[in-house]
């Protein structure tokens, strides 16, 4: 089974087996992670452009780490510090990064379809790194890599992801990915982060109470408030929204007995997440930052060896 | 699969197992320090064989690990049939061992490299030998076997096939043309 995209745009393009071939490759690299010499020499020679449009801790860092460790050179430029802010459109910025001949650009941008607009008009690989409220593919990854590692397999697994499902780039990459790997996925959140006709996108449930989504579940993933944006005009409060949609030591009983507690970070203590549930011994969410390493590893070398995909 | 020829058989290949068994504790005098590292799958195989071998002969039990090269290969590039990528497994220290390096066939000798390579970011063994079952030829680079159990001289188009049972035990070596 071969690799044939030049681009990782979103889950929503890739096969079964492709999510698969991903996913086996990080398993294999996660022993690089735990070695004295963190480091293997395949992408050596190739250049790697981190050009990110919104703000990132972990995932720029990550993919970072992720170039370096498979040896190829890394370069970060961050819209706020760069000629964007003189009113260079992306496609002028990209076409100048473009000269200088990189081999992959890992791009985050606020509009969803950036980076499809970007990988039609550049022969360099384009990862996406998050892009508005479209997409996160290697978010999306790493999520089904770690339920992957503590129950051997994704099928049949109820998935309980609840939030903003609307504003969320992750829930639509893993509802893409898991529904594809056979798993069940149950949306709960409030009518107003809901969007019309998600359950079209797969063997998706939307449950109205939080409690029925967690009720018997393998995975309970909690998604970030944005309270910076949505969080102030779509919700009445957010005493309100952590009571109704918040993840307590008492809701987690609901699901099955060792139940594993994700988020993609960062964490609004005490809104989606109390501290108990975040810091217990259910929460995978630092295990979520390891795997994010190995599943960027995987996506640099299989967009880099492949062959560009036919026509 | 018209023209294949059996270059050894089930008894040859114990044999020439056997035989490197002997080879190996000649030349290391005894089993200390010694650890097998295997080459991804078919050279992790024969590791096993080599270290019950071992062990039936000298009664110590010889760590086994394997190696796997993808991260490690020179032709990353143009490769249609992009490999997964396997495990590399050495669940000991390599520093200060005695590594024998076990394949199944050595051609090129760039696996070798590739897997020389690997061992080194793991550690700093005293030294590697290799162990191969067959010896085809047609070196890209200046690198030999210490073990070799048949030399088969072949043609750059033909091809050599170790072949494994179910239980990854080696059943025979096909040449085929």
């Amino acid at each position: 089974m071969g690799f044939r995209h030049k681009d990782i745009i979103g889950l929503r393009d890739l096969t079964k087996e492709e999510i698969e071939l991903l996913l086996n490759t990080a398993d294999s690299l996660n022993e690089v992670n735990n070695r004295d010499i963190k480091k293997v020499p395949t992408l050596r020679g190739k250049t790697v452009v981190n050009l990110f449009y919104e703000a990132s801790t972990r995932t720029r860092t990550s993919f970072e780490i992720a170039a370096k460790r498979l040896s190829a050179d890394t370069i970060n430029i961050s819209a706020s510090t760069s000629s964007t802010t003189k009113g260079e459109t992306l496609l002028d910025t990209a076409k100048n990064v473009l000269a200088m001949k990189p081999d992959i650009i890992v791009m985050r941008h606020a509009i969803s379809g950036a980076h499809e607009f970007l990988s039609k008009r550049v022969s360099c690989s384009v990862i996406n790194a998050g892009d508005g409220a479209h997409e996160h593919p290697s978010q999306g990854l790493l999520d089904m890599l770690t339920m992957r590692q503590r129950f051997g397999t994704l099928s049949g697994l109820k998935v309980a992801i609840v939030g903003d499902i609307t504003h969320s780039r992750v829930a639509r990459s893993d509802i893409y990915g898991l529904t594809k790997m056979g798993s069940n996925v149950f949306l709960a959140g409030p009518p107003t982060m809901m969007p019309v006709g998600v359950e079209k996108l797969g063997n998706v449930t939307v449950c109205k109470d939080m409690r029925e989504a967690v009720h018997q579940a393998d995975v309970v993933m909690m998604l970030r408030i944005q309270l910076e944006r949505q969080g102030k005009t779509l919700l009445p409060s957010m005493r309100e929204y952590s009571r109704y949609f918040g993840l307590n030591q008492e809701v987690l009983a609901l699901a099955k007995e060792n139940a594993m507690v994700m988020h993609p970070g960062p964490i609004n203590r005490g809104v989606e997440l109390n501290s108990a549930v975040a810091d217990g011994d259910q929460s995978f969410v630092l295990k979520q930052v390891e795997n994010g390493v190995a599943i960027r590893m995987a996506m640099l070398y299989h967009v880099c060896g492949g062959e560009p995909a036919e026509g | 699969m018209a023209d294949n020829t059996v270059i050894l058989d089930g008894a040859g290949v114990k044999r020439a197992l056997t035989r490197i068994a002997h080879e190996v504790l000649e030349r290391n005098k005894g089993v200390d320090g010694l650890v097998l590292v295997g080459i991804r799958t078919g050279g992790v195989h024969l590791a096993h064989e080599l270290a019950a071998r071992l062990n039936e002969i000298e009664g110590v039990t010889v760590p086994v690990g394997a190696v796997d090269i993808t991260m490690y290969r020179d032709d990353i590039k143009g490769h249609s049939e992009h490999l997964p990528v396997g495990k590399t497994d050495i669940p000991f220290a390599l520093e200060g061992k005695k590594v024998v390096l076990v394949d199944d066939v050595l051609f090129t000798g760039r696996t070798i490299r590739a897997a020389m390579d690997a061992l080194m970011d793991q550690g700093r063994p005293s030294c590697i030998q290799l162990a191969v079952l067959v010896d085809r030829g047609h070196r890209d680079l200046p690198i030999r076997a210490d073990f070799v159990g048949r030399n088969v001289p072949t043609s750059r188009s033909e091809n050599i096939i170790v072949v494994f049972d179910e239980q990854n035990k080696p059943t025979e070596v096909i040449l085929e043309k």
